[in-house]
């Protein structure tokens, strides 16, 4: 890996900003829906009220994590009519904007997740062991299971997620060991473990992005160079590999693996362009841009 | 990873599918083991009127903590992870700040889920615990410290859900603070004003006080 960075030199035909706009749009996302929910407690302005489990929108709008919601139903819980509803409203929401983009736009374990990835790269820190990647559906099934057997929101009992969100609006307790435990994992157990490999709500909502609009497209592949800086950056470099190196196998060029998470820093880092937004209905190329 | 895949034979893919399934179904083990432990509520722990019963409530509230921001009170906490109480579910303890009894309880109006019932439409008719008189041997009114009356002056359903009984014992007479069962409410009051160091009254999970009260 570190071979190719180093062997390949490229100069920077793009601004630092261009380099670094949808890291730096994402970080200011997941702190802003944060501050939306602390504004509440530490001002008294109320925009987002509750947390990432259930929350309301200016004493107006209800959202629910589906999610959550699916393991209270298969527990055999009749949500009310609220719930529902904000279930569904970010069911929608994240139907159009990409399954994943829960997780690299909004879920605060994202932040210590690419923190820890960030450490063991700078430190060298190689050795790593990698748990199957469809391990987090079967978790995400056995969390199912043990909803129904024991008639709780059986994942909600350990969610690193949820815990560190609602410690920062509501109070931490302990919770804190739990995320030093995902840090760590991250660092020093398994490159990018948790969220790439453990994380059942990562799961959940890989499933809802197997059918998301919103998707990356190697739109303008032919302009490749072939330097893998996407593959660096990339938490989840098997979703890269066909639309980007498949043009022979008349494979099109949209991401449409739900593991994707719309982080667009393959975007960021490309020098070449070679990735943008798209819909998942343009599955046509771009025509090349000089470069 | 497909060229790996399509490699192994058989056996090996039953192997490994086994040995995944056997993994996640030990962690599943443990996070059920662990879920039904963490049903278990401490005595001191109270939950918002219109709760639904114990075991159904975990697997209905959310833990979002909607109902703790709308309690004008600051009566609700969540709790938090290492607490005794489930992580993230809402909680009062009535000595610390009681339940005010708001008559349009806006702790359940404010609940997604119907963890907190929205079939409680008054307030009087809450079940959030009953208040158990515990201090025969320290309460200033039986032991004849003082003619108090405080946690009776306490409560919100006047003369209804605790009364001050005149008994008679061993040839002295004294008045006993006396719990109405079908009309208190658990709102914690009486445990709240009660003077002695440790409250001589006070409000216990329903269950836990009167068992053939609680919708098992």
């Amino acid at each position: 890996m570190s071979q190719i960075s180093s062997a390949q030199p490229l100069p920077l035909k793009r601004s630092w900003f261009l380099r670094q706009r949808y890291l730096l749009l994402r970080r200011g996302t997941q702190f802003s829906f944060l501050g939306l929910f602390l504004i509440g407690p530490w001002y008294g302005y109320w925009v987002l009220k509750g947390n990432l489990a259930s929350s309301i929108f200016l004493d107006s709008f209800a959202f629910t994590d589906p999610y959550i919601y699916l393991q209270s139903i298969v527990g055999g819980h009749d949500m009310g009519r609220v719930a529902t509803i904000g279930a569904l409203t970010i069911l929608v929401f994240y139907l159009v904007v990409g399954g994943r983009a829960y997780c690299s736009w909004v879920c605060p374990i994202n932040v210590v997740s690419d923190a820890a990835f960030w450490l063991r790269t700078t430190l060298g820190l190689s050795h790593s062991w990698q748990p199957k990647k469809n391990i987090r559906l079967w978790l995400l099934m056995m969390t199912l299971i043990v909803s129904v057997m024991t008639s709780s929101i059986a994942w909600e009992v350990v969610n690193p997620i949820t815990m560190l969100q609602r410690g920062l609006v509501f109070g931490m307790g302990v919770a804190w060991a739990i995320v030093l435990a995902v840090f760590l994992f991250d660092l020093l157990v398994s490159r990018r473990g948790w969220c790439s490999h453990i994380c059942p709500v990562g799961a959940f909502y890989g499933l809802l992005g197997k059918a998301s609009l919103v998707r990356v497209s190697a739109i303008n592949r032919q302009a490749c160079t072939d330097c893998g800086d996407c593959f660096r950056v990339c938490p989840e470099p098997h979703v890269i590999t066909d639309p980007l190196l498949g043009e022979e196998k008349g494979i099109q060029p949209l991401i449409l693996s739900g593991d994707c998470t719309n982080c667009g820093r393959c975007i960021d880092v490309c020098e070449d362009e070679v990735f943008h937004f798209a819909t998942r209905f343009e599955r046509h190329l771009r025509k090349t841009k000089g470069g | 990873m497909s060229g790996d895949s399509s490699n192994i034979d058989r056996r090996q893919f039953l192997g490994r599918c086994v040995q995944a399934a056997g993994s996640v179904s030990i962690i599943g083990l443990l996070l059920g083991t662990y879920s039904e432990q963490s049903k278990a509520l401490p005595a001191w722990a109270i939950r918002p009127p219109g709760a639904i019963d114990e075991e159904d409530f975990l697997g209905a509230c959310v833990r979002c903590g909607l109902c703790v921001r709308d309690c004008p009170y600051d009566t609700l906490s969540l709790a938090e992870f290492g607490d005794e109480v489930a992580t993230g579910t809402p909680y009062f303890i009535a000595r610390d700040i009681p339940c005010e009894m708001c008559e349009d309880i806006p702790c359940a109006v404010a609940c997604p889920t119907d963890a907190l019932s929205k079939e409680l439409t008054d307030i009087a008719d809450a079940d959030m615990g009953l208040a158990v008189f515990t201090g025969m041997d320290t309460c200033y009114s039986t032991t004849g410290v003082a003619h108090c009356r405080a946690c009776y002056l306490a409560c919100p359903i006047k003369d209804e859900a605790i009364t001050m009984e005149r008994t008679e014992s061993n040839g002295r007479w004294y008045f006993e603070p006396t719990v109405h069962s079908e009309k208190c409410t658990g709102c914690g009051k009486c445990e709240k004003d009660c003077v002695t160091k440790e409250a001589s009254i006070k409000v216990l999970p329903r269950d836990l006080a009167r068992h053939d009260r609680a919708t098992v």
